[in-house]
């Protein structure tokens, strides 16, 4: 009964961890890896005209919707113009107004785009769209065309591949050279589609989008039609018939109009450039994470000062040291001076490096046991004593690390990060050890000790894992989790194989024993 | 690797972590600990109950105190000097002889004054016990041990140690001291510890560390085939400690003196595994048989019954 509360315990902490992990990774998209960088494009925008005489009021349609994309930012550059953006029923649009303007202006919209899936089926479904008012021949014209392209489709995506094929076929169709006249271009074509598919009662618009990739130099926008089957949006190449939304296709705007207006100027020249670049993953998940409204970013580690975000980061990694200590303790036996003692000396080899690590620490504690079996001698208190050693080990460490800088050995500085209260602990209890139980008891739990501490140095040391716990401090839920199951660990542990093995029974001892 | 698992699982032997979890944890309470933690707690429980142990010449407690040292041994030629809270022997002096301010010690060395006055400083600054708390010292009678043990023994007190599960004595030792043991009857030290028979009380084949040895190593007679007398009194001592302190796991350590017979030395809430190693038999199936077929709200002469019944040489 004690223990299905602890496998429950275990259980639920387990779950509570893991949920908030998943929900950081997929939802708010935090980086698995350390230094991991997400593919981001700097799109631009930079609408040029000339101003006429009175006042000027130029329109750019701005991106909106974005299946498969997500804006992580987006700026307004221009010189004096008012700004404004506002929600038209094709998308956002952002307008500049001024009284006045002298000269050729050039207003630039940019933006920071990164890949997200989640984006895909945020859309509405739209109403039926009204019937097209069109002349008679025109009316005749559609319904000929429409009755034939639905004798030869099965469904809406079938239907509008079938439409756009006779709409290609331009003047050879008879009832497509009705509606178009020659030198008609795409965007016409595309626009002629969703008149047909208006009078066919099925919702279709044009999406204007750019590729992006990374060419320098502008880029042109293309058209996909967009067709609404009743449950979600379909998306066709009026030109090559290809059904699909193309992974690298940014939908900017949509609807028939052009991406920029100017009222009071001359026709804008809209140019359009994109530029890929990588950035901080972390970066853009913080942003995400402000943008839904999640409150995981103001109460994680990142909203603390950066300083404050380094001594965390070390500090969180304790726990896996003592799980590592834990592990080694009591599943192998491992014997050591004080529990965690070896953690705080892990620590320190983060600074020295693990082979200087150990060398200092023997050196510190051989030469600190010298002083203390002297010190034996004179038969002092203990608490003096201890002060004694205490004393020795700072002094120790400062002439270490004087003689090694003036042999020029830069790894003997960094031995003043020694936890060195734990290592004068650490040389009384061995100098104790080593006169009652003797040398090869004290060596070995020295050297017990010794590797734990390099055990658990080397897991903490771990990039990827630390990477992981201080983006994931709820990964230490899973910590308490393997401790509390750990707690109820009553099987052998690998060392005491060993030490029973007089117990186990042999081929021919066996019989006579039982 | 797994297999040699399950073998010493077969052979029921106990391990540290299922010794801790489901033994300690579960029938030794925190806060009973004192008791056997502190010797001087058990000592005066022991002789409230009826229990011999080794005679209490004195205590000192503070620093001061240690100036009385000679007050409290005038009379007494022998004595030994212990730890309250000391554990596994640490901090021990026995001192077997005196002449004038210089004490002997049972291993012969000589001691002067300001050397033991610096030990008795260091004991009660807690040296020696857990955790460096602050220390009484224990001056006592000196046991002057049965002869029947001189032979396997180099020096020192044999002593006998009794496992009692919740007042069942469950498994039982002798622990010789050793040259290699400096005369202390550790078995981390060095010193042989030799099973012994619940039922009959003779003693088994003995082992230094997990090696069998048949012989002393020091004085090269046979160890195992001995009869401890007044064997019942030491199971009924044992099992009587468990009703004096409520601990349900304890190693109850108990030495034969000469002319008192057997004395309760202390108790430990922790006691060892070793013992498995000296009876070459493992204390998991013992304390499963227990738990299956023991009536422990029985009378003490009943337990100990139950256990000759039980854990007669060998077991399963």
């Amino acid at each position: 009964m004690n223990n299905r509360h602890i496998y429950a315990l275990a259980a639920v902490l387990t779950l509570l961890g893991l949920s908030l992990f998943y929900y950081k990774v997929h939802v708010l998209g935090f980086p698995l890896r350390p230094q991991e960088q997400t593919q981001i494009w700097n799109i631009e925008a930079a609408v040029r005209f000339e101003p006429g005489p009175a006042a000027v009021k130029a329109t750019l349609r701005i991106p909106t919707l974005t299946p498969g994309f997500a804006l992580l930012d987006e700026n307004f550059v221009s010189r004096g113009f008012g700004m404004a953006t506002r929600t038209a029923p094709a998308g956002r649009e952002a307008q500049w107004t001024l009284r006045q303007a002298n000269g050729p202006q050039t207003l630039y919209y940019r933006a920071l785009v990164y890949r997200d899936a989640t984006r895909i089926a945020e859309d509405t479904t739209p109403p039926f769209p009204a019937p097209p008012e069109l002349d008679e021949p025109s009316q005749i014209a559609m319904e000929g065309l429409i009755a034939e392209v639905r004798r030869q489709s099965a469904d809406v995506a079938s239907f509008t591949t079938e439409l756009l094929r006779h709409i290609n076929l331009a003047q050879n169709d008879q009832y497509v050279s009705v509606f178009l006249k020659r030198g008609d271009n795409a965007s016409d074509r595309a626009r002629l589609a969703t008149i047909l598919l208006a009078g066919a009662q099925i919702p279709a618009r044009i999406a204007h989008g750019i590729l992006l990739r990374n060419e320098p130099g502008p880029v042109q926008a293309e058209q996909l039609l967009e067709v609404h089957d009743g449950v979600q949006w379909l998306y066709f190449n009026p030109q090559t018939l290809e059904q699909g939304l193309p992974r690298d296709f940014f939908i900017w705007w949509r609807g028939p109009e052009r991406i920029a207006d100017v009222e009071g100027g001359s026709a804008p020249d809209v140019t359009l450039a994109v530029q890929q670049n990588l950035l901080d993953s972390m970066l853009i998940a913080e942003r995400r994470a402000e943008k839904l409204g999640s409150h995981s970013m103001d109460f994680s580690l990142f909203s603390l000062p950066i300083a404050t975000q380094a001594v965390y980061s070390v500090l969180l990694m304790i726990p896996i040291g003592a799980l590592v200590i834990l592990f080694l303790r009591n599943f192998v036996g491992v014997k050591t001076f004080g529990t965690f003692m070896p953690v705080l000396v892990a620590l320190a080899f983060r600074e020295t490096l693990l082979l200087w690590g150990i060398l200092l620490f023997t050196i510190i504690v051989f030469l600190g046991l010298l002083i203390r079996f002297y010190l034996e001698k004179l038969r002092l208190l203990l608490v003096p004593r201890l002060t004694c050693v205490l004393t020795v080990v700072v002094m120790l460490m400062a002439g270490i690390s004087v003689l090694s800088h003036k042999l020029g050995i830069q790894p003997g500085l960094s031995i003043a990060l020694f936890p060195m209260v734990i290592i004068s602990m650490t040389i009384e209890r061995m100098s104790i050890v080593w006169e009652e139980r003797g040398a090869s008891e004290a060596i070995q739990e020295g050297v017990g000790s010794l590797i734990v501490a390099a055990a658990a140095y080397l897991v903490m040391g771990i990039p990827a894992l630390a990477h992981l716990i201080f983006v994931f401090p709820e990964l230490l839920l899973l910590v308490i989790a393997a401790a509390l199951l750990a707690g109820r660990y009553t099987g052998y542990r690998l060392l005491e194989l060993r030490r029973f093995k007089a117990l186990k029974p042999t081929a021919d001892s066996s019989g006579s024993a039982t | 690797m797994f297999g040699s698992y399950g073998s010493l699982h077969r052979e029921g032997v106990l391990g540290l972590n299922r010794r801790n979890g489901d033994y300690i944890l579960r029938f030794n309470p925190r806060s009973l600990y004192p008791l056997v933690d502190d010797k001087l707690k058990t000592k005066r429980l022991a002789i409230a109950a009826g229990i011999a142990v080794p005679a209490l010449y004195g205590v000192i407690e503070t620093q001061h105190d240690i100036r009385t040292l000679p007050d409290i041994v005038r009379s007494h030629n022998e004595f030994a000097l212990k730890p309250a809270h000391g554990s596994a022997g640490d901090g021990i002096v026995v001192i077997s002889g005196r002449s004038g301010n210089r004490y002997r010690t049972i291993g012969g060395d000589i001691l002067d004054e300001e050397f033991l006055s610096h030990h008795l400083s260091n004991a009660i600054n807690g040296q020696f016990s857990l955790g460096g708390v602050q220390d009484v010292v224990i001056v006592e009678y000196m046991v002057r041990f049965s002869p029947l043990f001189e032979r396997i023994s180099y020096q020192g007190v044999p002593d006998i140690r009794v496992i009692v599960f919740r007042g069942i004595p469950i498994m039982s030792m002798v622990r010789l001291p050793t040259r290699g043991s400096r005369g202390k009857a550790n078995l981390h030290q060095g010193a042989v510890g030799a099973g012994i028979d619940l039922a009959t009380g003779i003693t088994l084949d003995g082992v230094i560390g997990t090696e069998v040895v048949t012989h002393h190593p020091d004085t090269t007679h046979a160890i195992a085939g001995l009869r401890v007398p007044e064997w019942d009194t030491i199971l009924d001592i044992a099992a009587r400690c468990y009703d004096l302190t409520g601990l349900g796991y304890i190693g109850v350590d108990v030495v034969l003196d000469r002319d008192l017979g057997p004395l309760v030395l202390e108790l430990n809430a922790r006691p060892g595994l070793a013992i498995q190693i000296a009876n070459r038999q493992g204390l998991l199936r013992r304390l499963k048989i227990c738990e299956r077929r023991a009536d422990f709200s029985a009378t003490p002469a009943q337990r100990i019954e139950f256990a000759k019944r039980e854990f007669r040489h060998p077991v399963g």
